[in-house]
């Protein structure tokens, strides 16, 4: 049985690429080092829900149709719209990317990714006071501080403290993890006396009661070794990994980083506490802020998503800028999908804007608000769309996601996602990374290469040669089109 | 009772996204409310049985899980995916990023109701 070695896994913005993956017959049998989800994808990829053939809706139902039925459905829907919406590409190969560009100009549509209900308010708050960042080996060897902030990476990229930040062995700082585990082992301890004191154990041996605060007791923070710091608005997975946990209230993040701001400028905070955290736990961590030699924030959708959004993002930079007069410092947003980051990269060079691109004048045009496609919809501004490796249907709201069906709407996917299940023309694609090579770009904006490990099912093309084949057809129709109009001139 | 909505990744949800999303495995992750522990008592829901979550956007049947990790007073969690985007607020605010986080929602116990699998959702939602 081949093992194929240091394969790429196509999943989230950590981009692994350490993965054993072992072949048997044109079929992936078995995954090493992966987390759960990339053993689910490797695993799953040729399961039940794969789309086999391309789609068309007739009746009210979709039925299989040929491949040139399908692309000349497509070219004619995007050649005849006036804005047509192309979403997604963040679970495709740069080199779909690319095409996806081309075929935006062409048809003069709006291209957007799925930054958009990502990390689209990380790039606007870049866009305004810039970013202090780094590659993640730099902070793997270098970082003794680690903040986490509104993000869970054990739930959303499970091996990123595995190979990044607290649990990697780097070579100026150790890994975390035996400390970890020494924690774990001692609250099992904790639970075991805790639950001979319930069932009548003699009271001689009851633990101390500790202080109680919904966010937890804060420990010394004056332990050796890389510090981890999660602050969110519930106790995650990542927060009981935690050496430091600060429990906010939801929509506040904006006040507490304004108050650590402040903390961090040896100004002295006039109230108790800040979005429901104590002024001493701020303190505590204002301190470790300041005498740690390499410190690192990462944060995730809990800034980006809630009240704030951009300002959120702009106030943390400026937190880290603050912290730069005192130490080293440096941020850096948890990109979900593997090829999110590879999305704002490429329709950034290729048009000057990183997402939420409108061709529609025939020149690029960028502002969010206007031109990004979840406003675009929920005005209802469109005439059609066209969705490749995303799954709005899932995960757009419902009022967008209403407008987006009234419209034709075509979908290239591999699976029968809901998206897909809405679709009007539907595309068939092969795993990028699994079945086609590729390029991606890691959250720290490394490209690294995807592999091909088998081949796809027969008859299913990549979501780049399904996108030539579209753009094809559309200079063709519009060729034809041109023509017309000359002739009856 | 008023609570704060929050969506969000959960593992469970990484995975089953990944086996499909009409698998079992989504529909069981991404299906489902978190609640706090005494917020559930003082709603009368037990754990595992099925609530209704109600916002200015829609309304849809969940069932209801304790939230394992400690207390999360006033705040509900619902795993990203249709369910959750069924009752999340959809204002943008003007950049092109809705409000998937802190929407003012009402929960209610609804033993008697059925969770709508995704194939129900998008029929009930879209037509299609």
């Amino acid at each position: 049985m081949p093992i194929i070695q240091s394969v790429t896994c196509p999943i989230c913005g950590c981009l692994c690429d350490d993965i054993e993956v072992t072949v048997e017959n044109n079929e992936v049998v078995k995954i090493k080092n992966g987390c759960a989800v990339c053993e689910a994808k490797f695993l799953g990829y040729k399961g039940e829900h794969r789309i086999k053939t391309p789609m068309m809706r007739k009746e009210g139902k979709l039925v299989p149709v040929s491949m040139d039925e399908a692309v000349h459905a497509a070219a004619e829907v995007l050649a005849n719209a006036k804005y047509p919406i192309l979403y997604g590409w963040s679970s495709t190969s740069s080199e779909a990317q690319r095409v996806g560009v081309e075929l935006t100009e062409e048809v003069g549509g709006i291209m957007d990714n799925t930054a958009v209900v990502c990390h689209g308010p990380s790039i606007l708050g870049v866009q305004e006071v810039g970013i202090p960042t780094c590659t993640l080996g730099q902070i793997r060897h270098r970082a003794d501080l680690v903040i986490y902030w509104g993000c869970d990476p054990w739930s959303a990229h499970p091996r990123h403290l595995e190979r990044y930040t607290s649990f990697t062995e780097g070579r100026f700082e150790k890994s975390e993890y035996k400390a970890y585990v020494q924690k774990l082992k001692a609250q099992a301890g904790k639970k075991k006396i805790a639950s001979l004191i319930r069932s009548g154990a003699p009271k001689a041996h009851a633990a101390k009661p500790q202080a109680c605060y919904i966010g937890g007791v804060p420990p010394e923070m004056s332990k050796g070794g890389r510090k981890l710091i999660v602050v969110d608005v519930r106790k995650s997975m990542t927060a009981e990994m935690a050496d430091y946990f600060i429990q906010v209230e939801p929509n506040r993040d904006y006040e507490v980083m304004q108050a650590l701001r402040a903390l961090v400028r040896d100004q002295d905070l006039d109230v108790e506490q800040v979005g429901g955290v104590p002024k001493e736990y701020l303190e505590a961590v204002a301190d470790a802020l300041v005498n740690c030699e390499f410190g690192v924030i990462f944060f995730g959708m809990g800034l980006t998503q809630s009240a704030g959004k951009f300002r959120n993002i702009e106030v943390a930079i400026q937190l880290v800028r603050d912290l730069n007069a005192r130490t080293k410092f440096l941020i850096m947003p948890m990109r979900g999908h593997f090829n999110v980051t590879g999305a704002d990269v490429v329709q950034a060079w290729q048009s000057g804007y990183p997402y939420g691109v409108d061709f529609s004048l025939g020149y690029p045009t960028y502002n969010p608000g206007e031109t990004t496609c979840t406003d675009v919809l929920m005005r209802d501004e469109l005439d059609a769309s066209l969705v490749i490796a995303a799954d709005p249907g899932s995960n757009f709201p419902k009022n967008a996601v209403k407008n987006m069906v009234k419209h034709p709407l075509i979908v290239i996917d591999p699976h029968m996602n809901a998206t897909a299940m809405l679709a009007d023309i539907l595309f068939p694609a092969a795993f990028v990374g699994i079945e086609v090579e590729g390029t991606a770009y890691r959250m720290d904006h490394v490209p690294l290469p995807l592999h091909k490990v088998v081949e796809p099912p027969e008859g299913v093309l990549s979501d780049e040669e399904i996108l030539k084949r579209i753009l094809e057809e559309v200079r063709i129709i519009k060729a034809q089109k041109a023509e017309q109009k000359t002739e009856a001139a | 009772m008023r609570v704060t909505l929050l969506s969000g990744r959960t593992i469970e949800q990484g995975v089953g996204k990944e086996y499909g999303k009409a698998s079992r495995e989504y529909y069981d992750a991404c299906s489902m409310v978190y609640m706090d522990a005494d917020d559930m008592k003082k709603l009368g829901v037990k754990n595992n049985t099925n609530v209704q979550v109600t916002t200015p956007v829609g309304s849809v049947i969940l069932k209801a899980v304790r939230y394992p990790r400690g207390p999360t007073p006033g705040l509900i969690y619902i795993p990203y995916g249709p369910w959750a985007n069924a009752v999340c607020s959809d204002a943008t605010t003007s950049i092109g990023m809705p409000s998937f986080k802190g929407t003012p929602a009402e929960v209610e116990a609804a033993p008697e109701q059925k969770v709508l699998t995704i194939e129900e959702l998008l029929l009930s939602e879209f037509g299609r």
